[in-house]
């Protein structure tokens, strides 16, 4: 690629091509647009295989049946007969009640996890950031939950919360977490805040380090409170990378799908998610319910995406061309937490 | 602040430790539980009374073939990162230091991708993948694997590239190179680090993914290491071995344990610079 580029460029000693249109004035821009193009292409030519053309095909297949009325006999058809919008018929209808439980799990896990990450990590920001000495210690020990596989973290969990376990060791009780129930939620909850909380506290912790000490100074001066301080400083300057960090956990969170399937299992009501239920149907072959379900589960994200980026403004991009990205260039440079 | 200072350095220490013991807590409870013998497993001391390497022994027994998960999760995961670095790096250059035209669709296309849930790109992927008989290799794990991996790696090698000085390149193209020699020669080499960042994240990314492993193979030669322990039966059908799970587990993290405790710091201004903004 690289090669071609070359070529393309302009070499100053070469004899210039007889029949070459009249040359526009050379600026330092010139001919990056296809340079550009070049360059982007692969990126794009991979993504759209891998992520437009199957939701093109999903969008399609969540039109189509299943062949046959019973899956489980293993007959598949040569085609799947066209059922129009009957997939999103029984969602709403006849497979409604699953679907309504798998959306509400979604919900309920997404809005409880979510909000106790952000509050245990701007808890846990708010430390480090103070914290002068064993800083690497503590940088290391945040980035152990983040680093170990989701699936890893659901055994160990679910070994926690073994009835014989540590949980119920430590607390005296005599719960059967990883059963049906609202302990299972509980636990797919505690497991889930365990492994992403450090992570936002990571990102406020980069925000927080932007932040210059002059404001807080003249705030003190200003008799402000520690409280005060946070609520009308602290808090709304970092509120550009918390608002990015929510938004990524929030959608992370919606297509949760390792944790609950292993820490409690697969088809288990209380905790069964938008994910969980496609997987399911996909793997029992039933691509046109499974289909219609991922659809739905991808409205769902792209409109909680496009809430967060229209209403919140979440500055998703941080980019708005060349001036936007100088000025945000210094401050950026000081976001790796100092040793 | 009323407190006085001594307090308030104990505090901050006790915040720490809090900090630190709500991370590894949970770790330190695995790694203590493989060490257990499997009479004693459910044994709720802090330490193992005797100190036992029969999990690990177990697991790593040629019959498990958990050997060849954790393989099949490096060829995976290293293809993966190493792909996705490649394209990357040549997407991200021209993000950070081009002009052109619909380059805010371009990046906004690319973030969007990585929102994207999974499961709506894994179901036809697999139908697709089922009718190429794909099912059960590794191409079909590696490229659905590029939906998450290759717009991570994008965005943050674009927030690298966006920190190294400008004058740099401008410098050698006066020199006489082209672009694509100043890239080569001038920037490569200086965004190095930025790339090795990337690629850890990279691979931790991809190494840690379930449900396109799950959902592509049902052969377990075929089986990534964190789909073959999520299955895990152990030596006995009868009872959840405990003791061989946390083993497995310590075995699937320890390598990006290690990889975290080494490179913390440029984890950490990877981690911050492609999603802090």
């Amino acid at each position: 690629m690289v090669t071609t580029q070359n070529q393309a460029a302009p070499v100053p000693r070469a004899p210039a091509p007889p029949a070459e249109r009249p040359r526009r004035r050379p600026r330092a821009t010139s001919g990056t647009g296809r340079l550009a193009a070049l360059l982007v292409s692969p990126t794009l030519l991979v993504l759209t295989v891998v992520v437009l053309y199957p939701t093109l095909v999903a969008l399609k297949d969540s039109l189509y049946g299943t062949p046959g009325l019973n899956p489980k006999t293993g007959f598949v058809n040569e085609s799947d007969p066209f059922v129009g919008l009957q997939n999103y018929g029984a969602i709403f209808g006849a497979a409604g009640a699953r679907f309504w439980n798998a959306f509400w799990n979604t919900t309920f896990l997404t809005v409880t996890t979510v909000a106790l990450e952000t509050v245990i990590g701007i808890a846990m920001a708010l430390i480090m950031h103070r914290a002068f000495q064993g800083r690497a210690l503590v940088r290391a020990s945040i980035l152990v939950p983040w680093a170990i596989p989701t699936a890893v973290s659901g055994l160990l969990w679910r070994w926690i919360f073994n009835s014989n376990g540590v949980a119920n060791a430590l607390t005296g009780q005599h719960i059967l977490w990883t059963t049906e129930g609202f302990h299972a939620k509980l636990a797919v909850i505690i497991a889930d805040v365990w492994k992403t909380a450090p992570f936002i506290g990571l990102l406020v912790l980069a925000g927080l380090q932007v932040i210059s000490k002059e404001v807080y100074e003249a705030a003190r001066i200003d008799g402000a409170g520690a409280l005060r301080q946070f609520w009308n400083i602290t808090l709304p300057l970092v509120k550009p990378a918390l608002l990015v960090a929510v938004l990524f956990r929030t959608l992370d969170a919606l297509r949760m799908f390792d944790l609950p399937y292993i820490l409690i299992g697969a088809k288990k009501t209380s905790v069964e998610t938008l994910s969980m239920l496609a997987q399911d149907q996909a793997a029992n072959v039933r691509f046109g319910p499974a289909a219609a379900y991922a659809v739905i589960l991808f409205v769902y994200v792209f409109l909680i995406a496009l809430a967060f980026v229209r209403l919140l403004g979440a500055d998703v991009l941080g980019d708005d061309g060349p001036a936007r990205t100088r000025r945000r260039w210094l401050p950026r440079r000081r976001t790796e937490v100092a040793a | 602040m009323t407190l006085s200072p001594k307090l308030r350095k104990w505090l901050l220490y006790a915040g720490v430790a809090a900090v630190v013991a709500y991370c590894l807590a949970p770790f330190y409870w695995m790694l203590v539980s493989s060490l257990r013998r499997t009479s004693d497993i459910f044994a709720n001391s802090p330490f193992p009374t005797r100190l036992s390497f029969e999990n690990y022994l177990a697991v790593l027994d040629p019959s498990e073939s958990f050997t060849r998960a954790l393989l099949n999760s490096l060829v995976v995961a290293g293809t993966t990162t190493a792909v996705a670095l490649v394209l990357a790096t040549f997407t991200a250059y021209a993000m950070a230091r081009l002009e052109f035209r619909l380059k805010r669709l371009v990046l906004t296309l690319i973030i969007a991708t990585s929102m994207f849930p999974v499961v709506s790109l894994v179901v036809p992927l697999l139908k697709m993948f089922v009718d190429f008989g794909w099912i059960n290799s590794y191409q079909a794990m590696i490229v659905p694997s590029m939906s998450f991996t290759l717009p991570l790696a994008v965005w943050n090698l674009t927030a690298f590239f966006r920190q190294m000085p400008d004058e740099l390149e401008h410098a050698a193209m006066v020199d006489g190179c082209t672009r694509g020699q100043a890239f080569r020669k001038i920037i490569i080499p200086l965004a190095a680090p930025g790339m090795f960042t990337t690629a850890i994240i990279t691979f931790i990314a991809a190494w840690n993914e379930f449900l396109i492993a799950l959902s592509m193979t049902n052969k377990p030669e075929m089986q990534t290491a964190p789909v073959a322990i999520s299955t895990f039966s152990g030596a006995s059908q009868f009872e959840t071995p405990f003791g061989s799970q946390m083993a497995a587990g310590v075995l699937v993290t320890v390598p990006l344990v290690i990889m975290v405790l080494l490179f913390q710091r440029r984890i950490v201004a990877g981690l911050t610079a492609g999603a802090a903004k």
